[in-house]
């Protein structure tokens, strides 16, 4: 049976500009009722369009006026624990144009601006990303690499520690689109907290960004070769880090994650523990033509390759994907090949989309997999 | 000799109830502190000489550790590579623990008849208990070698400060353990050969200081960030409270109300007790036997848990 919902309230109360005012009055936008979500768009308009970024969902979803007035709602059911990201396009004169809920305050930004959130029924925001005044401030340096690999200069940021000391050995991360995890994730203030909290160790936080992304981490050998023969070796001689494949983690989003498994492909051993969100590890079972465009021509060629011969590149593998991003039978097809490879492999998945946040959310589980930190030691 | 009384004692951080104990048991002299649980922060020990109003003596173990493997680059080395070698081992083992773990719940929830799962449910407890003691088999090889190598070729440094521990403790009564990271601790403890050195003194220790005089130092949390944990062995403790593994913060770090993950507990360590140290718990071990429990809580074969009683749950 269909729950009586508040907007069938309204609508079954002769609306009229007057009555949604009210009905509008201290509501939170928009009105999650267990698994049914309404929206609502208050203003004036000719038409208005949902647009939202779950691969699955019809995404050209009409709101529909309430008659005689500037309200337009539309409800839709979304699965427990979910968190989508929309806008509203609104139709005026014959144009339109793609606006945030203005009656919504949670945001997320992304590299391309900001997207309003939709928190269904059961997500909660996790309470390690918010800065904690009792952790310890981890410090960030910028540094620049010249490179002969690419022949010109690469950049990014160290993250070290609070209570660094030159005198012990750390393990190293290296973050591909470091910037955007900063940025958009707020990793630095997350790596404070989950070192704080024993859940992971001290560690060494690279933070490296490409200039030509899409194409130096579409399996690019230069890039494998920049960061396991140029970085790493220059990052050692400067830092007290483990030499050894455990305490070194590559980890990426995207095609971030298509670059750190092909480079730890290309130096199978080296790279001991890997972290994959929402890898864009497309493939193809029969001809080599793949729907994405010629963008993802290199990866595909590379995955087809990897799918015919799973051999083991790393020791540890965090994988984790949102199941409304289109990507997601291509993680899911890659879980098990890594499995039977022999690398101990942990899969997330979770009901979000291709984007920073859903990417945030799943830090401290991909964290504390590839390094877990003293929790299990620490007794006071 | 065995020191005079052993007293297990809950966290000491927030509400500290060591100063009661040493005046239960008629302590009065000087208490030889070892901090070195808490690493590059055991000099800040202040709050707890207060507690003890001043009469203490750090004996400085991480510190002392720091400079010896200073002054002994080939002692340094060696510990090193031992720690590496120990750091592969507990991966291994806790990599064939989890799946041994797994297979028990799997067939502890199938349905077969009763003997069947009777039996299969047995062979699932004895074949984690048989991968706990490969592990410390593992472990207890790994030291020999360690130990030989440090026989072979004696460290000036380290016998310097063995003799200056051994110096101070001449002074002291009782020695005190604080909790921190015990495998460190333990590390310390076992360089500068502590459980010889104690010989009769009482012995006050709490949290991995607890952890870390028991026989076996189990490592445990059931809400770490990867669901459920697997309790897993690190090593053998000093053996100064035999037949105890000890279990601190037992309310926030185990799920008590889980039945079958407290029955697993005990039936897995038994005969050893497993013993839950809140804040403000307290058991004393003397000549083998527990007097004066306080607060402590006990976890049962049939995974009850509850007040710890020495005369029902020890005999």
């Amino acid at each position: 049976m269909t729950p009586r919902l508040a907007i069938h309230d309204l609508l079954a109360n002769s609306p009229n500009p007057e009555r949604v005012q009210a009905f509008l009055a201290g509501k939170k936008l928009p009105i999650v009722e267990g698994s049914s979500v309404t929206f609502i768009w208050y203003g004036q308009a000719d038409g208005v369009t949902l647009r939202h970024w779950i691969y699955g969902l019809e995404s050209d979803s009409a709101l529909v006026r309430v008659p005689g007035t500037d309200m337009f709602h539309l409800t839709v059911e979304i699965p427990y624990g979910s968190r989508v990201e929309y806008k509203y396009e609104l139709h005026r004169g014959g144009g339109s144009q793609w606006v945030e809920d203005p009656f919504n305050p949670n945001r997320a930004r992304d590299p391309f601006g900001a997207n309003s959130v939709l928190q269904g029924e059961g997500y909660e925001l996790p309470t390690w990303i918010k800065p904690d005044p009792v952790a310890r401030e981890g410090s960030l340096e910028p540094f620049a690499y010249n490179s002969a690999v690419f022949g010109a200069k690469r950049t990014g940021c160290i993250y070290r520690p609070a209570r660094f000391r030159k005198t012990r050995l750390y393990p190293l991360l290296v973050v591909h689109d470091g910037s955007d995890y900063l940025n958009y994730t707020g990793m630095k203030t997350i790596l404070d907290n989950l070192i704080h909290r024993l859940e992971i160790p001290d560690i060494i936080v690279a933070f490296t960004d490409s200039p030509d992304r899409l194409r130096e981490y579409a399996n690019d050998e230069r890039h494998a070769r920049f960061l396991t023969e140029e970085l790493v070796p220059d990052l050692t001689s400067r830092l007290p880090l483990y030499d050894r494949p455990q305490a070194r983690c590559l980890m990426g989003a995207s095609f971030g994650a298509v670059a750190s498994f092909s480079t730890a492909y290309r130096y199978p051993g080296f790279w001991g523990r890997l972290i994959l969100q929402s890898g864009s590890f497309a493939f193809t079972d029969i001809g080599k033509r793949n729907r994405r465009g010629p963008l993802f021509d290199r990866v595909v060629e590379f995955v087809n390759s990897y799918r015919e011969d799973p051999a083991p590149v790393s020791e540890r593998v965090f994988v984790s994907c949102g199941v409304y991003e289109s990507l997601i039978y291509e993680n899911r097809s890659m879980v098990p090949l890594l499995d039977k490879a022999g690398m101990q492999v942990r899969f997330v998945e979770a009901r979000d989309g291709h984007n920073w946040e859903n990417w945030r959310d799943r830090l401290r589980e991909g964290l504390s997999w590839v390094f877990p930190g003293p929790l299990m030691f620490v007794y006071e | 000799m065995p020191p005079r009384a052993v007293v297990l004692l809950g966290p000491q951080r927030f509400d500290p109830s060591l100063g009661e104990s040493v005046s239960k048991l008629g302590v009065t002299g000087r208490i030889a502190v070892i901090t070195a649980g808490w690493q590059e922060r055991e000099a800040e020990d202040e709050e707890l000489s207060a507690h003890l109003h001043g009469k203490t003596v750090n004996l400085r173990l991480h510190e002392r550790a720091e400079e010896v493997f200073k002054a002994d680059k080939a002692l340094q080395n060696a510990h090193r590579e031992r720690q590496e070698v120990l750091r592969h081992r507990q991966d291994f083992y806790r990599i064939r623990l989890e799946s041994g773990l797994e297979a028990e719940r799997v067939i502890r929830s199938r349905s077969a008849p009763a003997d069947i799962m009777d039996d299969e449910d047995a062979a699932s407890v004895a074949a984690i208990r048989a991968l706990d003691d490969w592990h410390l088999a593992q472990c207890a090889r790994v030291r020999k070698d360690f130990e030989d190598r440090c026989d072979l070729t004696p460290s000036p440094a380290l016998a310097k400060h063995r003799r200056e521990i051994a110096g101070v403790m001449k002074e002291c009564e009782a020695v005190a353990i604080a909790g921190g990271h015990v495998a460190s601790l333990l590390n310390r403890l076992a360089l500068f050969d502590i459980g010889k050195l104690i010989g009769n003194r009482y012995v006050f220790a709490w949290s991995a200081g607890a952890m870390a005089i028991s026989d076996r130092v189990v490592l445990f949390h059931d809400h770490p960030p990867q669901g459920p944990g697997a309790s897993e062995i690190l090593d053998v403790g000093l053996g100064l409270a035999p037949g105890v593994v000890v279990f601190p913060e037992p309310q926030q770090r185990l799920d008590l109300d889980h039945r079958e993950r407290v029955e697993l507990l005990a039936r897995r360590f038994a005969p050893a007790m497993c013993l839950g140290f809140p804040a403000r718990s307290r058991v004393i071990l003397k000549g083998g036997r527990f007097s004066a429990p306080d607060g402590v809580i006990v976890l049962r074969r049939d995974g009850t848990h509850g007040l710890f009683d020495p005369k029902k749950d020890a005999a």
